[in-house]
């Protein structure tokens, strides 16, 4: 009888607990699924930008995704790097203005061809590698699509996809 | 309950006692807990920061009422509704500001007179404990007000702190992203920030404080000169008229008045930063509303995070990230690296002494390297010395105070 009555609490312990161990993980995935970013703010992450009217060795600042946007027309005088974005002649550095230390926004020095991130002294070169600070991966090279003279951001073109799988994107 | 007293008139002594336990209440959280004699002005510490948190509560009240959590709005309803046109809003908001920079400061003190009297140790763990997740919750909510004006500063600071939890080499920008709600801090930032700032955070902050008082109730007060103090053979002494021989006195109102009179002082000095310095606890750059295209010239935390900023900074990204990560949590464990038995005033005990001096000095040069432009070498180079140094000295702990002998 007392080892009976024992079973029968035991069994409705467990059936309690995993009743309430369930209960709890469908909460913390609403929960996490809550903290996710919405589907508006997803939807939003294309930009277009055209190139045509770029002037060599002057940076464009551009915004995708809320995210500062390097772009800069290499002049011909300019080393040409695998990252480069190629439209006809022109090479472009296109990549994401955010230094990949902690994430502030370098300034370009056109003279001496280089970027410089004022928050821990970190630099970039015109390719967008990193040469001096503690910076450990170049700038990041955003998804994009070549289609005309014009780039959409946010989707992967075969320019991309190519750089991807070779690994240089970031 | 067994007997109520019929003829109790409602809301009278008797009749409450019988309904909440008043007077037992009343004699356990005060009259009868005793509180040791040989304990000076920085004991009061505490109660200068429970009394610094009910004001920061209540300006917060006052400044929630007009603050409008939107990217859009977040800025001017601060820095133009509240500051000129709410009647007295300036006021709420320099009390707030300053209050949430002076706390940092005293809850400093209270952990370095915790440090230097041994109050961490052995039966007093706890306090320790709760008192370090305390200090890591009032982080949080330090850090998450600081986005709510949505000024430069917020924007960039917020940029760069949740940028940590990308983990270095890990580049797990999915769980920045998570975090942000959005690619960058956006309005789903801002608002989730403003939840934690306003709700969950400090209902963890008073619940914290609960448990922090609850750890101290039992193993009583330290002292200043670590005496083992025998509570109830002192309270019997006090209690039977004795009050010259006791060794201690009741928390109220006795050892009260004296906190009463610490806070006194402090709060003249707290109001004088309000009306005539509060510009002290406010980051120009912070003026700027936030754009997202533009970083500040040289970002740096409020002064009270620039000492674990600096360790954060002269190492390499991965590297940086595991020495901050670690300067965060290692207070944590300082009951359980210091290895001496002796609760003694530093200034008794071995090297404990200088470990106790050189880890406070080492800590005010990581701040002020912290504030410092990181571009000159001298000053990097100061800043790596002191962020090795800081390492240095907690791998010191262990075996300095194995070898201090018995007091
Ligand atoms: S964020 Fe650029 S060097 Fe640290």
């Amino acid at each position: 009888m007392a080892n009976n009555t024992k079973g029968r609490r035991d069994f409705m312990g467990m059936a309690l607990g995993g009743f309430t161990a369930l209960g709890g993980i469908g909460a913390l995935y609403a929960m996490k699924r809550t903290w996710d970013p919405l589907p508006s703010v997803k939807a939003a992450g294309f930009t277009t930008i055209d190139l045509s009217a770029a002037q060599p060795n002057v940076l464009n600042v551009e915004k995708w995704r809320g995210k500062p946007i390097f772009v800069l027309k290499k002049a011909k005088d300019m080393k040409t790097d695998p990252r480069d974005v190629v439209m006809g002649d022109d090479h472009f550095l296109v990549a994401i203005g955010l230094c990949t230390h902690l994430g502030c926004i370098p300034a370009y020095l056109g003279d001496e061809h280089k970027f410089k991130c004022a928050c821990h002294g970190g630099e970039f070169d015109a390719s967008g590698h990193q040469i001096f600070g503690p910076p450990p991966s170049p700038l990041e090279i955003p998804p994009f699509k070549i289609d005309g003279t014009k780039l959409v951001l946010g989707e992967e073109g075969p320019e991309y996809q190519k750089m991807k799988a070779d690994g240089l994107t970031v | 309950m067994a007997h109520f007293d019929e003829n109790a008139k409602p809301f009278s002594q008797k009749w409450l006692d019988e309904r909440l336990a008043v007077s037992t209440l009343k004699r356990v959280l005060q009259t009868e807990y005793w509180i040791p004699k040989n304990i000076n002005f920085l004991w009061a510490m505490g109660m200068v920061l429970a009394a610094t948190f009910g004001i920061l509560l209540v300006s917060g009240i006052f400044l929630l009422m007009y603050y409008k959590p939107d990217t859009n709005l977040a800025f001017d309803s601060v820095n133009y509704t509240i500051m000129s046109e709410v009647g007295y809003g300036w006021l709420w908001r320099h009390i707030h500001g300053v209050g949430a920079s002076v706390v940092f400061l005293i809850i400093y003190i209270h952990m370095f007179v915790g440090i230097y009297y041994g109050s961490y140790k052995r039966g007093r763990e706890l306090i320790w404990l709760s008192g370090m997740l305390l200090f890591v919750t009032f982080s949080a909510e330090a850090f998450s007000g600081y986005m709510l004006p949505w000024g430069q500063m917020s924007y960039w600071a917020g940029m760069v702190i949740t940028n940590l939890f990308s983990g270095g080499s890990l580049e797990a920008y999915g769980l920045v992203e998570w975090i942000r709600g959005d690619y960058v801090p956006g309005d789903a930032f801002l608002t989730r920030f403003f939840m934690l700032h306003v709700l969950l955070l400090p209902l963890a902050i008073i619940g914290l404080i609960v448990l922090h008082f609850g750890t101290l109730r039992l193993p009583h007060v330290n002292n200043q000169d670590g005496e083992e103090i025998d509570f109830e053979e002192a309270a019997e002494l006090y209690k039977a008229g004795k009050v010259k021989e006791s060794k201690v006195i009741p928390f109220s109102p006795v050892f009260l008045s004296k906190d009463v009179f610490v806070m006194g002082v402090y709060f003249i000095f707290f109001f004088y930063l309000v009306f005539y310095h509060f510009e002290f606890a406010m980051d120009p750059v912070n003026f700027d509303p936030a754009d997202g295209l533009k970083t500040p010239a040289h970002i740096y935390p409020e002064w009270y995070f620039l000492w674990s900023y600096e360790i954060l900074r002269p190492f390499s990204k991965d590297l940086g990230l595991i020495a901050f990560g670690i300067a965060q949590v290692i207070f944590f464990a300082l009951p359980f690296l210091d290895r001496s038995p002796n609760v003694a005033p530093a200034s008794r005990r071995g090297l404990f002494k200088y470990w106790f001096w050189a880890m406070l000095i080492d800590m005010i040069i990581l701040t002020f390297m912290g504030k410092l432009p990181p571009t000159d070498a001298l000053f990097a180079n100061i800043g790596l010395i002191a962020a090795l140094t800081f390492f240095a000295l907690w791998i010191a702990l262990p075996i300095i105070t194995k070898k201090e002998k018995k007091l």
